[in-house]
């Protein structure tokens, strides 16, 4: 599952940083249908998470609502340098990851 | 007298031309022109435009080895900029004289050059490929060529384009050059250029080609779908593309 993340790269100690994250996913609503009538199971992205050295600073709990390849936009604290790290989960078990690191100055 | 003839002859011309050109080019509007402001947002923003996964999956698979020779796209175009190279298509490939595609050229690198499968049309690769190139000439204006060998194919292009079909009986004119602007149901009619694709699609909740598109609008007027690649398609595309002349690439575009 390809992710996109977006942290500026420095921000001063105490800054309110803007972060964003677009994930490739069909997130399949569990109410279609496929050609031959059957219904198609729902896939979505269940949970995803955020660590900010390793401290969890950000987590929604996504369902059917949420269109396909969805994207997350939420504000932190910059506190310390190091790793902004999002992890999350479909329906099918398959996990992603992906981590973004900050210079935090001051 | 004869200098009569000939403002006849010259106004004859004229005729012909303003005929030629349903919408003036000073008139010409960008689908985006006809989105709401948060899809036009959308579009703009290149980190949230989700066409832009497909987009970095396209520069990955640019230089990924495939098929026999293990060669990749950058293996042939080094140092070469593609800028500017989506803008040309559709074009007559002059090895065969046939009328391709961006997808269609991909292909045709791809199995006489890379000794490699040709890819799946609405395949993800091909989507991503095909919209890492057109990216490339973001902001470059449609520039297809319509002379030599092109002529026929944007003369049956643009029979295709007037054609009524389907049970309700309308052309792509019906719509795009004579409603444009107008209300159907919540949208509003666009001129239908094909600038912005392939393009992210809210309705297909992903991107899609140009062809996709084009059968998306042969399904709203009833009518038949023609497979994938098909030479009516290509005309199509040709004409559309002479017809959005100057408008500047949008790929990946975001649409309803």
């Amino acid at each position: 599952m390809a992710a996109r993340i977006q942290i500026p790269r420095e921000a001063r100690r105490g800054e309110v940083i803007e972060v964003r994250i677009l994930i490739q996913h069909p997130m399949e609503t569990g109410y279609r249908h496929d050609d031959v009538g059957h219904l198609i199971r729902r896939n979505v992205i269940n949970v995803l998470s955020c660590r900010y050295n390793g401290v969890e600073v950000f987590r929604a709990d996504l369902s059917s609502g949420i269109s396909a390849n969805p994207y997350v936009q939420f504000y932190t604290v910059a506190e310390a340098s190091g790793d902004l790290e999002f992890t999350w989960i479909d329906d099918e078990g398959e996990r992603g990851s992906e981590r973004q690191s900050i210079v935090v100055k001051g | 007298m004869r200098r009569l003839a000939l403002a006849a002859v010259a106004l004859a011309a004229g005729v012909v031309l303003a005929q030629e050109r349903a919408i003036p080019p000073g008139e010409l509007k960008s689908g985006s022109a006809f989105l709401g402001s948060d899809l036009r947002a959308l579009q703009n923003d290149d980190f949230a435009n989700p066409g832009m996964l497909w987009v970095e999956r396209g520069e990955k698979l640019w230089s990924e080895p495939v098929g026999k020779k293990t060669l990749a796209c950058a293996s042939c175009h080094k140092d070469q900029s593609m800028r500017g190279v989506a803008a040309s298509y559709p074009k007559i490939d002059k090895a065969s004289g046939n009328l391709v595609n961006l997808e269609g050229r991909i292909n045709l690198c791809r199995t006489g050059r890379m000794g490699a499968e040709p890819l799946r049309y609405e395949s993800e690769e091909l989507l991503a490929l095909t919209a890492y190139l057109a990216r490339q000439s973001l902001g470059a204006p449609t520039a297809a060529r319509i002379d030599g060998a092109a002529r026929a194919h944007f003369e049956a292009g643009r029979a295709s384009y007037h054609l009524r079909r389907g049970q309700m009986n309308l052309s792509c004119a019906h719509c795009h050059d004579a409603q444009w602007g107008k209300r159907l149901l919540s949208e509003t009619i666009s001129q239908g250029h094909p600038n912005a694709y392939p393009a992210y699609r809210m309705e297909w909740q992903t991107m899609g080609s140009l062809e996709r598109r084009l059968r998306a609008c042969l399904s709203g007027i009833r009518a038949e779908m023609l497979p994938y690649g098909s030479q009516e398609y290509l005309d199509i595309e040709l004409y559309l593309a002479w017809r959005a002349q100057g408008l500047p690439i949008e790929t990946p575009g975001v649409r309803r």
